[in-house]
């Protein structure tokens, strides 16, 4: 196609930092001047190869990117149907997707003179890369984390407090990853000329938004090659399990503009969406303003925040990144759900028949590839980011596992 | 600018003091002792009213004001209970000035046309609304001030000469300067800083500039008032509520009465008899 810029789906957001109506700036004055200079600096870093260079050293040395693109075999035998490849980025160095944004933030920040680094986190993944980063740049690191999440990820709080970072346990609201965001940015806010924020999601005030799916983008670079390389075509299907969705977002951007690319979301539908005990913003929620953007959000009919409910606590938030309210919007990517049971199913399929113990988080996205895949034509290919491991989960997943007579 | 809203600041003038402002929070800790600490709030003398509105995520908010918004919602209150609230203040209060402060979402919900609609016609002068920045104009402060409402802008210790006139452009009614980087009801400015601050908020304006956040006692209202144009105390006030609650979690005589003597004490604070 010769029009494929006037028509890509990847120019967004514009400058106001606008995905359609989404995203934007909502936040208060004192943070304006703040993410104002973060904009600045990132467009000059973008502009700027050594900044490439340097976050590509640490990318393949640190990280040890690029991660593998898996054919799971046995996973793939077991549906009877497409061929499923796995992205793994679980065998990043710490265990998840987050160090890949993590490492582009904090080397924004140490171009910008900024040694104290604020994060939140919910699984505790974001939480522990931040301090991973900190603690290999010599930066201070406090880390923001719900008391809920505090008690049922406590070895990520153990790992964080070994690197060195400050883990403030938040007890406001329900104690997870709305309100650890929240009080990280009233943190910011009083703390707004010395620290840095980095955000651990695909959503905050432009640039943020934009920001992380750049730096995540490496998934959806590296898989569209891999795959090029082992079956010389495109993939059918792409699959990622969505919180705010910032590994989903990573994947699909490169093939947002692939029109025989089928992508898929999939968000925690907790137990159940009629329940109303789930964190599905866009099947569940309707658009609003919190946390800087405009996006989906579970909320009632006064605009108050609703809690959203998930096993995973990864999963555990009452919004979504604005890109993807916007691709939701443009219905170019397809977005589904998996409850609490369908994915602790799934936890426990793929560390049996591959071999791989998945986080919670993607094992919502094999328990949504479960439904589709085995219905596909066996020369159809489908990938799925397995886009954190599940040692963090054991605490949580053994016993009821135990329960179900699985174990 | 909103004719209550002047008018309150010239009276202020004319009796060579700054104006006092009070924050509470709309339907905290129940709808009726809400409207009872309204009418106090007139009899000592508050200037300015200001009027939250309950967000269940007040993410520039302290833990006292937080827990006013918490208290509210949990008592059922909503924002068209505090336009409501607003609405029934106007008609006992003609004169006073009554601004409504929160945040942007409850808002977007009721409908930017449907609110500022009903909140004209219930007698509210003006919106502090904390998380627009001026790069969101287009949402509410443009469609706010074409409706008569004043759109007032918090200017912060982070304001620096070039973000200034950005924040400034789009203000009306007054400006209400943040006296310290941070949420409200946690420290306090040093004078030297409010002072240097105001004369170079008011060298970029002509309009009114009131000191908020941080500000606890007559002594501190006082001071702040003679370095500026203004105070604004509401964590200080609200806290009062917060211990003075009923078993029910609901509200009681004495609150009312406290509230009644503390901002009596902060009104003499601004006009300088104490101190």
């Amino acid at each position: 196609m010769t029009d494929v810029n006037l028509n890509s789906l990847r120019n967004q957001p514009d400058e106001r930092g606008r995905f359609g109506m989404h995203g934007g700036r909502f936040v208060a004055e004192t943070l304006m001047p703040l993410i104002l200079q973060v904009e600045g600096a990132y467009k000059a870093a973008c502009a700027d190869d050594d900044f490439a260079r340097e976050l590509l050293y640490y990318q393949t040395h640190y990280v040890g990117r690029p991660s593998p693109l898996y054919f799971a075999e046995r996973l793939t035998a077991h549906y009877g149907g497409a061929k499923l490849y796995l992205k793994r980025d679980e065998l990043n160095h710490t265990g998840a997707h987050k160090i890949n944004n993590v490492l582009g933030q904090a080397l924004l920040a140490k171009r910008m003179g900024k040694t104290r680094i604020i994060a939140e986190t919910g699984a505790g993944q974001h939480g522990v890369a931040t301090a991973t980063a900190c603690a290999l740049f010599d930066m201070e690191c406090e880390v923001f984390m719900g008391e809920e999440d505090v008690r049922r990820q406590k070895p990520n709080v153990d790992r964080m407090r070994l690197l060195g970072a400050k883990v403030h346990p938040v007890t406001s609201g329900t104690g997870t990853l709305k309100d650890a965001m929240n009080e990280a940015l009233r943190y910011w806010v009083a703390n707004a000329e010395t620290h840095f924020y980095i955000i651990g999601t695909v959503a905050g005030p432009h640039p943020y938004p934009q920001m992380v799916r750049d730096f995540q983008s490496v998934i959806g670079i590296e898989a569209r090659q891999q795959i090029m390389d082992a079956e010389g075509r495109l993939p059918d299907s792409i699959v990622a399990c969505i919180g705010g969705g910032s590994n989903a977002m990573g994947l699909f951007h490169p093939f947002l503009d692939e029109e025989d690319v089928t992508i898929y979301g999939v968000e925690a539908a907790g137990k159940g969406i009629p329940s109303g005990l789930h964190a599905a913003s866009l099947t569940g929620g309707t658009p609003g303003v919190l946390h800087g953007n405009r996006t989906y959000l579970l909320q009632d009919d006064d605009g108050q925040i609703i809690d959203a409910h998930s096993i995973s606590a990864g999963l555990d938030y009452p919004g979504i990144g604005p890109e993807h309210a916007w691709l939701h919007d443009q219905k170019r990517v397809n977005y589904v759900s998996a409850t609490d049971e369908e994915a602790l199913d799934a936890f426990h399929l793929c560390s049996r028949l591959e071999g791989i113990i998945p986080a919670l988080e993607p094992s919502h996205a094999l328990s949504f590839v479960g439904t589709i895949i085995g219905d596909m034509d066996k020369d159809k290919i489908v990938i799925l980011n397995m886009c954190g491991r599940g040692d963090k989960d054991l605490g949580a997943v053994l016993p009821m596992l135990e329960e179900r007579g699985k174990l | 600018m909103s004719s209550r809203i002047k008018t309150a600041f010239a009276n202020a003038k004319a009796e060579g003091r700054g104006i006092l402002g009070v924050f509470v929070t709309a339907g905290d800790p129940d709808e009726g002792t809400s409207a009872q600490i309204l009418d106090a709030l007139v009899e000592a003398n508050v200037d300015i009213v200001e009027l939250g509105m309950p967000f269940s995520d007040p993410m520039a908010d302290g833990p006292a004001i937080q827990a006013a918004s918490l208290r509210a919602l949990t008592n059922g209150m909503t924002l068209a209970g505090t336009l409501e609230i607003a609405r029934g203040f106007r008609q006992r209060h003609p004169d006073t000035p009554l601004v409504l402060m929160g945040y942007y979402n409850p808002i977007y919900i009721y409908g930017v046309d449907r609110f500022l609609a009903e909140a004209s016609d219930a007698g509210v002068d003006g919106l502090i609304v904390v998380d627009l920045p001026p790069e969101e104009d287009d949402e509410l402060c443009e469609p706010a001030t074409a409706a008569g409402l004043d759109f007032i802008r918090l200017v912060t210790p982070t304001s620096d000469a070039k973000r200034l006139p950005v924040v400034l452009g789009s203000a009306s009614g007054f400006v209400y300067y943040v006296a310290i980087t941070g949420i409200t009801g946690t420290s306090s400015a040093a004078a030297d800083s409010i002072s240097a601050a105001y004369k170079r908020i008011s060298a970029a304006t002509d309009l009114p500039v009131v000191t908020g956040f941080g500000i606890r006692t007559p002594e501190q209202a006082g001071e702040a008032a003679s370095l500026s144009d203004g105070a604004i105390v509401g964590s200080a006030v609200v806290e009062i509520i917060a211990g003075n609650l009923g078993e029910d979690g609901r509200g009681t005589p004495e609150i009312v009465s406290k509230i009644a003597a503390f901002v009596g004490d902060l009104a003499k604070g601004v006009a300088g008899k104490t101190g």
